[in-house]
């Protein structure tokens, strides 16, 4: 190799400027890397920290109040007829089968379900961005991370977890969130819903009053998109709020493992029950997209029956 | 040769540091998901002072209600029942109320019911009272009757709500000082409503706290409605009661989605001294619709 001419001068300067060059770009980079949270002003919304406490009044108190839905009440559910189908199929028992136990509480319950809602967020400790917003989880329900910070969906391909990936943002200070990539789960806790199925949540909050609003898009089981909405009332009990849920741990509930508690098709004795109890036609009570509307009353008012006085007594399902 | 060296090792750790970048520059530019609205909270709107009735800023007049709406509510709207069903499409049975947070005295006028009364009485319209009408199944047409008085009419029941902004009010008065300086007339089903377009930020109602402590946008606000001086009705079509003194606070949030569906959904808040233990609140949705054309007006009814 030929001697360097002039002594390595040359070759210094060069050094000396690449290095100059790097270490500027190295200072940029690190700013840019502090500032990646501030670089863009983060629309931080509004206050949803707090314990809150459930309503369980637009569902005429929740599943497992007074009011609850009967096993086979699909009234107002736009059910397709493979989703009819799947839930005259399923027997209550399945809920205690081991397999099942904890597999039917995807985020699509917030909504329809009765639990109260302890929420936090995270911020970043160096930027203070806002990384995410948690509920917290309840009873066998996980707690649901609502990812603040940008980062994309899954791919399709990605697995599926019972408690799906959630992303938010602002929209006029309503805390919008998206979750996809959860398992079959129910809606109503009498439908299904498919893993496919979309999650979209609005949490709008008015004074003390926290109205979140569900639509689930779910192109199985679906015609057309099902919204619901339920109602919570900022708690002062932030001292009883639990951050992580117990863990849903599976016991003998009187469903060995392997048996499959179903319905074989038209076999499902009970498919008539809300009409002996409610006088609400069969047809009626099998859903579909036309029963969520006003125009449907008219095809009620010859065929129900309204009875006397509110059933009552204890079925399998607890107080009637 | 050790300069190639230094040099090699330099763009080496160039190399590196891009990398280490395209990350952060893909986060920075990457689009909203799919099934989101982009995030509006920094911009669509110019910034209000978010107060009520449009507000006014400093010791400019306060502008028109209508003016100063954040999202448009006038058309035509479509209930859609999805919760509590059976105590809403159809007339339930008496007794039906045990998820009303009725008191003794709600419960027994609830159990002692009797349609044929209300019909000899001619008041079939007491289920179409402004308490318990945005729950029901209907339609609604909703359009501006002047610069600060909205209009609501519905097909069920064949009603009419009337909503008047306090833009008259002086700025800081709050709702309930604009509620109690209306004229105080005879009892009506649908009584007396305040209109104001609130903030969901404490801080730019002049209260403490808020999420960034930022002024909210005007398009963040939503049309909160205080009724008062309703004639007493009922909650559901078996006889639940709410009283003449009970008060009716509505919050009407209005949005777009990616869709293009337009939904309205309206969380209602019944507080009544004589008949419940508690508030009493339920959330109604409404779906947008393209006219007018499934418009069907029917009188009240105490039976169905």
């Amino acid at each position: 190799m030929r001697a360097n001419p002039d002594g390595g001068k040359t070759m210094r300067r060069v050094a000396f400027t690449v290095g100059a060059v790097l270490i500027s770009g190295v200072v940029t980079f690190t700013q840019n890397q502090i500032n990646a949270g501030r670089a863009v002003p983060q629309d931080r919304g509004v206050d949803l920290t707090g314990n809150w406490n459930s309503g369980q009044w637009t569902e005429g108190g929740g599943p497992g109040g007074p009011n609850d839905r009967r096993p086979y009440d699909f009234l107002g559910m736009p059910l397709n007829e493979a989703a009819k189908a799947w839930a005259l199929s399923h027997d209550e028992s399945r809920l205690s089968e081991p397999e099942r136990q904890c597999a039917y509480y995807t985020p699509v319950y917030h909504p329809f379900g009765f639990g109260g809602l302890n929420m936090w967020r995270e911020d970043e400790y160096q930027t203070g961005s806002v990384v995410a917003w948690v509920i917290g989880g309840f009873q066998d329900f996980k707690p649901q991370v609502i990812w603040m910070d940008g980062r994309p969906h899954p791919g399709p391909l990605e697995p599926h977890r019972i408690e799906g990936f959630t992303t938010g943002v602002w929209e006029n200070d309503v805390l919008v969130t998206t979750t996809t990539h959860m398992t079959q789960g129910m809606l109503h806790r009498r439908g299904p819903h498919s893993d496919r199925a979309t999650l979209t949540m609005r949490f709008s909050r008015h004074d003390n009053i926290l109205s979140l609003t569900g639509r689930v898009d779910d192109p199985v089981y679906l015609t057309e998109p099902m919204y619901v909405s339920k109602e919570w009332r900022l708690g002062n009990n932030m001292a009883g709020a639990n951050r992580a849920a117990p863990p849903c741990t599976v016991t003998y509930e009187g469903v060995p493992t392997g048996d499959v508690k179903h319905y074989l098709p038209g076999q499902n004795p009970n498919v008539d029950e809300m009409t002996k109890m409610w006088g609400i036609p069969v047809e009626t009570v099998m859903g579909g997209a036309e029963t969520m509307y006003p125009e449907y009353r008219k095809k009620l008012k010859q065929t129900y029956k309204r009875p006397e006085v509110r059933p009552v007594g204890r079925t399998r399902q607890g107080n009637v | 040769m050790k300069y190639f060296h230094i040099l090699g090792s330099a763009v080496g750790l160039a190399a590196i540091l891009f990398v280490m970048q395209s990350p952060v520059r893909g986060q920075q530019g990457q689009p909203a998901q799919q099934g989101q609205a982009a995030p509006q909270g920094l911009g669509g709107g110019g910034r209000g002072a978010g107060r009520g009735g449009g507000g006014g800023r400093g010791n400019q007049p306060p502008q028109p209600a209508r003016a100063s709406a954040p999202y448009d509510m006038t058309g035509n709207w479509v209930s859609v029942i999805t919760n509590n069903w059976r105590n809403r499409m159809v007339p339930p049975p008496r007794g039906g109320n045990a998820d009303i947070p009725l008191n003794n005295n709600g419960t027994q006028v609830a159990d002692a019911w009797d349609p044929a009364k209300d019909e000899a009485a001619g008041q079939e319209c007491k289920y179409y009272g402004a308490a318990s009408l945005m729950f029901q199944p209907t339609r609604l047409r909703i359009s501006w009757q002047d610069d600060n008085t909205l209009r609501m009419d519905t097909d069920a029941g064949t009603q009419t709500r009337i909503f008047r902004f306090a833009n008259a009010t002086p700025a800081g008065a709050t709702t309930a000082t604009a509620t109690s300086t209306a004229a105080a007339g005879s009892r009506t089903w649908q009584g007396d409503s305040t209109a104001v377009w609130e903030s969901r930020r404490p801080a730019a109602r002049g209260g403490g706290g808020g999420g960034g402590g930022a002024a909210a946008n005007n398009a963040a606000r939503y049309l909160k409605v205080t009724t008062t001086n309703m004639r007493p009705g009922y909650l559901r079509k078996n006889g639940v009661p709410y009283g003449e003194r009970a008060v009716l606070t509505e919050y009407y949030d209005v949005f777009r989605e990616p869709d293009g569906t337009n939904m309205m959904i309206v969380t209602i808040a019944v507080d009544d001294p004589e008949y419940l233990n508690q508030q009493y609140v339920v959330i109604a949705h409404f779906k947008k619709e393209a006219d007018g054309s499934k418009w069907d007006p029917s009188p009240c009814s105490a039976r169905w």
